[in-house]
C-alpha cells in the first residue's frame, strides 16, 4: 500500500501583491443596511385567517427565505420584524404593544393584510382600526388575503428601505 | 316519534303561553320570565333535553319588552330541538340563570351579558368574557353607537 503523499502548496511570500482585493470603500451605512436587510428576523404576530398567506408565502412554493425573512423568532427579543398578520381587536392591543416594546432596536414593522392595516371591513366596538394606531408601521400590505405576491413585494420595499436608512450604531448620529 | 313528542311537548309544557310553533325543526315557546326556572327542569328532567346549546338575546328597540331571550335545548334522546323565548323589560333586564341546571350555562350567559346586558339571577359571575374590564355599555344593543371605540390602549395620533 503506497503511502499517501500530501501535496505541498507554498505559501505565498507575504507582502506580495497579486493582484486581488485588499480593501474597498462604501459607506458606513450603507454596509450596515446591506447586512440588516438581508437578515431580516420576523416575529409573526398571528390572529386570524391571513395566518394561512402567511404560512402559503413562507413555505418552499414561494419562499421568504429568499429574502434574508425566513426564521420566526419566537420571542419579540430576537427579532427586529414585527409581521402583525391578521385583525387585531382592542383587547388584543396591549399585547400587540407590549410585543412591540419588547423587540430591540433596530425593529420594523408589517402590518399583513388589509385588517392591520386599517381595520378592513371591521368598524365596530371590537376591531382596532389599524395597528398604526397603537404603534408605528413601516410597510403596509392590503388585501384580504394578500397574494404571496404582494407580500414579497413588501419585503422588497421594507429592504429598500432599510437599504436607504441612517443606521446610527456608534452613536446617536452615527 | 316526532310527532308524539311534539304533541306531548306542546300539551304538558306550559299551555299557558299559548300553542308552540315548529321553526326549521324546532320547537319554540314563549313563556314569561317566571315559567322558564320549572319549564327547563322539566324539560331535562321529563323529556331528556340534557344538552344546553346557548343563550342569546334579542334586542326589540320598540317593544314594551325590549329584550328577547333565547335558549337552544337539544337533547340525546329526542329527535327535535327546544327553543325558548322569554321576553323582559329594558327596566329590569332579568331572567333566571340555568347554571344550576347545565353547567355550560354560566359561561354563556356571562357572554349573553356582555353583549345585551341581561342580568342572570344565581349566576355570580358574570365578569366580561369576551369584552374588557372597564368596558362600558353592551355592544350589541341596537342603541349602541356603531362607529364607538373603547380602546384600551391611547391612540398614537
Amino acid at each position: 500500500m503506497a503511502a499517501r503523499t500530501v501535496p505541498i502548496v507554498p505559501a505565498a511570500p507575504t507582502g506580495a501583491k497579486d493582484g486581488a482585493f485588499e480593501y474597498l470603500t462604501t459607506r458606513k451605512d450603507e454596509l450596515v443596511g446591506w447586512a440588516r436587510k438581508f437578515s431580516l428576523f420576523p416575529y409573526p404576530f398571528v390572529t386570524a385567517c391571513c395566518a394561512m398567506e402567511f404560512m402559503a408565502v413562507s413555505a418552499s412554493p414561494y419562499d421568504t427565505d429568499r429574502f434574508g425573512a425566513a426564521l420566526p423568532r419566537f420571542s419579540p427579543r430576537q427579532a427586529d420584524l414585527l409581521m402583525v398578520v391578521g385583525t387585531v381587536t382592542h383587547k388584543q392591543a396591549p399585547v400587540l404593544l407590549k410585543v412591540y416594546e419588547q423587540m430591540c432596536e433596530p425593529k420594523w414593522v408589517m402590518a399583513f393584510g388589509v385588517c392591520a392595516s386599517s381595520g378592513g371591513f371591521y368598524q365596530n366596538y371590537a376591531a382596532l382600526p389599524g395597528i398604526d394606531r397603537i404603534i408605528p408601521v413601516d410597510v403596509y400590505i392590503p388585501g384580504c388575503p394578500p397574494r404571496p405576491e404582494m407580500v414579497i413585494d413588501g419585503i422588497m420595499q421594507l429592504q429598500d428601505k432599510i437599504a436607504r436608512a441612517q443606521h446610527p450604531i456608534l452613536t446617536r448620529t452615527f | 316519534m316526532a310527532t308524539d313528542l311534539l304533541e306531548s311537548l306542546q300539551q304538558q309544557i306550559v299551555p299557558a303561553a299559548g300553542a308552540a310553533t315548529l321553526s326549521h325543526g324546532c320547537l319554540v315557546f314563549s313563556l314569561a320570565p317566571e315559567e322558564l326556572m320549572p319549564t327547563v327542569r322539566r324539560l331535562k328532567e321529563e323529556f331528556g333535553y340534557d344538552l344546553f346549546l346557548d343563550v342569546t338575546a334579542v334586542d326589540w328597540p320598540a317593544d314594551a319588552l325590549r329584550f328577547e331571550v333565547v335558549h337552544h335545548f337539544a337533547s340525546s334522546r329526542q329527535p327535535l330541538r327546544v327553543r325558548l323565548k322569554t321576553r323582559v323589560a329594558a327596566a329590569d333586564p332579568s331572567v333566571d340563570s340555568l347554571a344550576k341546571l347545565y353547567g355550560s350555562a354560566a359561561f354563556m350567559e356571562r357572554e349573553c351579558h356582555d353583549m345585551y346586558g341581561i342580568a342572570f339571577r344565581g349566576n355570580h359571575d358574570l365578569r366580561p368574557i369576551l369584552l374588557y374590564e372597564g368596558f362600558t355599555g353592551h355592544p350589541l344593543r341596537k342603541d349602541y353607537p356603531k362607529g364607538r371605540e373603547q380602546p384600551l390602549v391611547p391612540y398614537r395620533n
